[in-house]
């Protein structure tokens, strides 16, 4: 649920001191003002100290699927206002609000395609929509994606960024977890890989069901990851949190991922441990 | 056991039988006073039936929370015989937020797990508030795993404000207990049945609320975060938990309209807290008709509707 109060959280806004129509940008890690073009053309990293900001949701597919290959599955689903939700919009207006924003139809992207000439079926989280929350729609095309990979068997690949379970749709939410879990359970039984890309940030609900199960857990450097959002924690322990907490390289440091992977690399590393798990 | 902890909207009934309690007392063999006090009892039942049956969303939230409510060690004493707690992780620690073990129900062998939350000051901190860690989820894995392993079926009771949130259960994984526990669950061989006893409180309830069947007592909430969580956020007001609770939809008529229990479970007069023993009976006989139904399926019919009964849980268009 976390995604509502981050606004403040270390390097969640990436803060764009704007000289000319965006002409520059200074880096929000090392200060250093860069071109914005510069930026965009290194895939949202910065040339000068790697840190890295998020990417679209469309931009991460490119960058991980062979070109073309890409193939969008499910693209019309839209969330409903079953409980008729209001605080101080009406979620209905929230979604038409959204949708509108960024053109996307809710907070995931799904489909199929190839990384190497191996079959995957992809599912891309965009934090943009509604931070990358997580309710009906976005359990069932997870859900849809997964049970495709068991059709097909091929292996699943989830590229996660979101604030956890979507308020607004309350206990269908919570249950998403529940839904897409047992997906994988499945997907484990028949032995078909299944690789979890962790990306900035990634908490809540969506942390604590699907992203944490990967045969492989990949994280981007410095990504956000965790259960409880860093201020829920600060304000229920009264104490400062370390440095570096919930960091991709905290958590590797604790055993909960198995490799971080720059941005750059991620495509070669997923058909380099794809070769070796996947034999079709 | 009368409750001494009193609700708010509780009052005007409490007030009336106090001062039935002073009028019985003067009463002795005055028959007509007698006959008083008989008719003014009734009227205090009416009463709580009223208010019960009246009850706000945010209402139902503060009898779900009572701290005289039925705990799940209060339900394993009622319900169950022979229960032996078994301890531990295996990997950490031991977690004093969630209780399991085996005992009989009926005679027949269950393992038995929950949320334990505490009365007094001393037991809340002791139980963390019934805010498990890790290593509350792991111990509820390793339980479950054996239970599979000698064939009994497994009951939960979730009571919980949810996973705690701390540096240590971060470090430990949290999150991943968590997802571990929702798959697994999904894949056991055994019948699960899983009651919601009080508070219902997100993904730190939902990690051991994967079963074939579900069930609410009449006054328990479960909601995908605390009414005060969803205030804090959407209103940066914590204290408009009343409000969010109308939001959430969050009481058990609001989830089985969704189709996400299956039975609400009816409480005594007044609340589950009024009368610990009739809400054991209840939910006893709840209990026994579920299992006997379960146990009568194939390992295929239990597992793969159980995978079919969370598939379904979503609403959305296109």
């Amino acid at each position: 649920m976390a995604w509502f109060k981050r606004d403040k959280a270390p390097g969640a806004a990436d803060k764009k001191v704007k000289v000319p129509e965006g002409l520059l940008t200074k880096c929000v890690s090392c200060k250093a003002n860069l071109l914005t073009k510069d930026l965009e053309k290194n895939i949202n990293v910065c040339p000068q100290c790697g840190h890295h900001y998020r990417v679209s949701a469309r931009q991460r597919i490119d960058l991980l699927l062979d070109a073309g290959s890409f193939k969008e599955l499910d693209a019309g689903m839209t969330s409903v206002d079953v409980l008729n939700f209001k605080d101080s919009k009406s979620y209905q207006d929230r979604i038409q609000q959204a949708v509108a924003k960024g053109g996307s139809r809710d907070a995931v992207i799904c489909g199929e395609g190839a990384i190497d000439a191996i079959p995957v079926q992809l599912a891309v989280f965009d934090f943009s929509f509604m931070g990358g929350s997580m309710g009906s729609v976005v359990g069932e095309k997870i859900t849809r994606a997964i049970e495709r990979g068991i059709e097909k068997r091929t292996p699943v690949i989830i590229v996660s960024a979101s604030g956890g379970a979507r308020m607004q749709e309350s206990i269908l939410s919570l249950m998403q977890m529940a839904k897409t879990s047992a997906a994988l359970a499945k997907l484990k039984e028949l032995g078909l890989p299944y690789i979890s890309i962790l990306t900035d940030p990634t908490t809540g609900g969506v942390t604590a069901s699907f992203s944490m199960l990967g045969d492989i857990n990949m994280a981007e450097p410095k990504a956000l990851i965790g259960f409880a959002g860093p201020r829920v924690i600060e304000q229920t322990i009264r104490q400062k949190l370390p440095e570096g907490f919930q960091r991709a390289e905290y958590l590797l440091d604790h055993g909960m991922v198995d490799v971080i992977v720059e941005r750059k690399d991620m495509r070669a590393k997923l058909a380099q441990i794809l070769s070796m798990l996947y034999r079709g | 056991m009368a409750s001494q902890y009193q609700l708010e909207f509780e009052k005007p009934v409490f007030e009336l039988e106090q001062k039935i309690q002073e009028l019985a007392d003067i009463a002795a063999d005055n028959v007509e006073l007698k006959t008083e006090v008989a008719k003014l009892e009734k009227k205090v039942d009416k009463m709580r039936e009223v208010i019960f049956a009246n009850l706000s969303r945010w209402q139902m939230v503060q009898v779900a929370r009572h701290i005289d409510r039925p705990f799940t060690l209060d339900y394993i004493k009622h319900i169950f015989t022979d229960f032996v707690e078994l301890h531990g992780d295996r990997l950490f620690g031991d977690d004093h937020a969630i209780v399991g073990g085996m005992a009989k129900l009926d005679g027949e062998p269950v393992m038995i797990i929950g949320h334990q939350k505490g009365r007094d000051t001393k037991e809340k901190v002791y139980r963390n508030f019934g805010m498990p860690n890790p290593e509350g989820y792991r111990k509820a894995l390793r339980l479950m795993e054996m239970a599979e392993r000698f064939r009994m079926p497994i009951i939960t009771f979730v009571d919980t404000p949810g996973a705690y949130p701390g540096i240590g259960a971060e470090e430990r994984g949290q999150a991943e207990a968590i997802a571990r526990n929702l798959r697994e669950m999904a894949s056991l061989t055994v019948p699960i049945v899983v009651v919601i006893t009080g508070e219902g409180g997100s993904g730190g309830a939902l990690a051991i609320a994967v079963g074939d069947r579900v069930l609410m007592l009449e006054y328990s909430i479960y909601a995908v975060i605390s009414p005060e969580g969803c205030a804090a956020i959407l209103w940066s007001d914590g204290t408009k938990g009343a409000q969010a609770a109308e939001a959430l939809k969050l009481t058990a008529p609001d989830l089985k309209e969704l189709d996400v229990i299956d039975e609400i479970v009816k409480e005594p007069l007044g609340g589950a807290h009024r009368d610990h023993e009739t809400m054991a009976k209840n939910l006893h006989q709840a209990l026994a008709r579920h299992l006997k139904e379960l146990k009568a399926l194939s390992v295929e019919q239990l597992v793969e509707g159980r995978y079919q009964k969370f598939r379904k849980m979503s609403r959305f268009a296109g």
